[in-house]
């Protein structure tokens, strides 16, 4: 029997979660590459459906686990649930995408079973007939090709964004399916209310200009500088993580993972050092201009136009030349 | 209620980061370190936890002599006491080793609640919380924004973030861990008294090597080689002073991505 690589695909009421079909995107290349069997995991009351649209991708077989208990995501079944089809079908890897979910999930399975997890990976190498992974580390300013050293599985999580599913193979893929007992898991954790934390009338997605702060900024009182640009702009204001935690401007501004996904015709991101969380809700920009003291910062490495300098000295220059231009 | 909350050290905001000839490492002697930001709004949330309903907050570390500069900082904000796992090797330890010695470190604490940062701002593995409960048999929650504690204090009521700006409250039984994010509040700044007390308060000191851990059978993650980041970026950097550099991003606002 060849090795096999295991794929979680996730989905919130029948919809396919977009960072599950990009993890099988990894998958395929994986299998693809190695030689290895692909095969996916679907968990839930009622993973048919679900199955059938990931049975028309190129895998080697859909596997669908149904139990009651796995109707919505709570860590303690979903871990039981996990932990009987790996012991029983013993993959050499488990993909799962690193979305929220997974993060509450994924370090919890990897203790349970005794295995190695390498998180929020962007790319692999196979070599020597193993597979290494690639992350980034130290606030996504260098690379790190990391081996796990466990038994297999190893479990494996993928960043949203680093690959792209519209590279997915289409084919056909028998369905099959585990069963699994969950009759003696204890369920510790209780599920309540879920709510929309962005209530609020501002929608940035239909923005054509967006000028995005984040902590380089420094001080709630330099906002002004921005405020003073969006208007000569004529643009909307959105934020990076910090200066939403710290309450100088609304949550609904906040753009990125937990925020809003943008796709301005102009996008100019001030202080903004450029987290992964923020840059997947921005990357969409046509043009993007970045001001930032820190040469080395990832913004960079996406922006179309740069300067490297003090905000503060920059944004109220450029505030004022856009308004001369206008006038 | 009885606290404990993780604390790391790693690398300042700042840093200038340089990779070490081993290829595999960072060069550290240049680095400030200072407490990872998750942990620091975790100890943040412990604190606050505390003033509201009594009882005391456990710092619990590992890492080198070095960390007790990040301890003292968390003493000063008003943690009680600490333990410290003294890594005299140095060593770059993986998620799964590290849980497994804060856990063994734990066996003699009494604890309602443990927190910890949902992720440290070096590697981002985002694992070692839900790794310790795990260890330690306990229920947990990833991406905490807010902590409320039930009236009988035997159950604690949660909100997780999760994408998209949606929240979700769950309830959990204590003990519990939880892995707090940045931002669920403001942190407090130690005060000057706070900082003289801190140099008296206790730091209980357990050495690793002394655990008793089997490194060579525990998973790990090997660090195979650390690389800047070759980029695609076609980024066109304005050089010059700040009215030279904007009057060109100006210009090629206008006339080459025709966006102005």
């Amino acid at each position: 029997m060849s090795e096999t690589i295991y794929v979680v695909i996730d989905h919130t009421n029948g919809e396919i979660r977009n960072a599950s079909w990009e993890t099988l995107v990894l998958g395929q290349r994986m299998a693809a590459q190695s030689g290895f069997e692909l095969h996916a995991l679907i968990l839930g009351d009622d993973p048919g459906p679900v199955a059938e649209q990931v049975g028309r991708k190129q895998l080697d077989s859909v596997i669908a686990v149904a139990d009651p208990k796995l109707r919505s995501y709570e860590p303690d079944s979903h871990c039981a649930a996990l932990s009987q089809v790996l012991a029983e079908d013993a993959p050499h890897i488990l993909l799962m995408a690193h979305i929220y979910q997974n993060i509450d999930l994924a370090p919890k399975l990897a203790a349970a079973i005794g295995t190695g997890l390498l998180t929020d990976c962007i790319d692999y190498r196979w070599e020597g007939g193993g597979f290494t992974f690639v992350r980034q580390v130290f606030r996504n300013k260098i690379d790190a090709e990391i081996r796990i050293r466990s038994r297999h599985p190893w479990l494996v999580t993928v960043q949203s964004g680093a690959f792209n599913s519209d590279d997915l193979e289409d084919g056909s893929a028998p369905p099959a399916s585990r069963v699994v007992d969950l009759a003696s898991v204890q369920v510790r954790r209780e599920s309540l209310e879920t709510i929309e934390g962005m209530k609020g009338g501002v929608d940035l997605t239909k923005a054509d200009i967006i000028v995005g702060v984040g902590r380089g900024i420094k001080k709630e009182e330099n906002l002004q500088l921005i405020h003073d640009l969006a208007e000569a702009l004529g643009a909307e204001i959105g934020a990076s993580r910090p200066v939403v935690d710290n309450g100088w401007l609304e949550r609904e501004r906040q753009i990125g993972s937990s925020g809003q996904n943008v796709q301005p015709k102009l996008y100019v991101a001030c202080g903004i050092s450029g987290a992964i969380q923020h840059i997947v809700g921005m990357k969409g920009a046509q043009c993007i201009v970045a001001i930032n003291s820190d040469p080395n910062a990832p913004i960079f490495n996406i922006a179309n136009y740069g300067i490297v300098g003090d905000l503060l000295e920059i944004a109220p220059v450029l505030t004022r030349k856009i308004r001369e231009l206008k006038s | 209620m009885k606290i404990v909350t993780c604390l790391k050290d790693v690398p300042g905001r700042d840093t200038r980061y340089q990779i070490g000839s081993g290829q595999n490492w960072i060069n550290e002697s240049d680095v400030t370190w200072e407490i990872n930001e998750c942990d620091e709004y975790a100890l943040e949330e412990a604190l606050k936890l505390k003033e509201s309903l009594g009882g005391e907050v456990t710092l619990l570390t590992l890492g080198p002599q070095r960390s007790e500069k990040a301890m003292r900082k968390g003493l000063a904000m008003g943690a009680d006491r600490g333990v410290h796992v003294v890594d005299t090797a140095s060593r770059v330890l993986s998620p799964y080793p590290v849980a497994k010695a804060l856990a063994a470190a734990l066996e003699k604490e009494e604890f309602d609640l443990i927190l910890a940062g949902t992720q440290s701002d070096d590697f981002s593995y985002a694992q070692t919380g839900v790794v310790l409960a795990d260890l330690l048999g306990l229920p947990h929650a990833t991406i905490v924004m807010e902590v409320a504690v039930d009236s009988d204090a035997k159950t604690v009521r949660v909100l997780r973030e999760m994408e998209s700006g949606w929240f979700q409250w769950v309830r959990l039984p204590l003990p519990a861990v939880l892995t707090i994010q940045a931002g669920i509040s403001k942190v407090r700044y130690p005060s000057l008294k706070g900082i003289m007390q801190a140099r008296r308060k206790e730091i209980r000191q357990i050495n690793l090597e002394e655990l008793g851990l089997d490194w060579e059978h525990m998973p790990s993650l090997e660090i195979l080689s650390l690389a800047f980041p070759e980029t695609d970026s076609k980024v066109e950097i304005l050089e010059g002073p700040p009215e030279t550099a904007v009057d060109a991003l100006v210009d090629k606002l206008r006339r080459e991505a025709k966006v102005l």
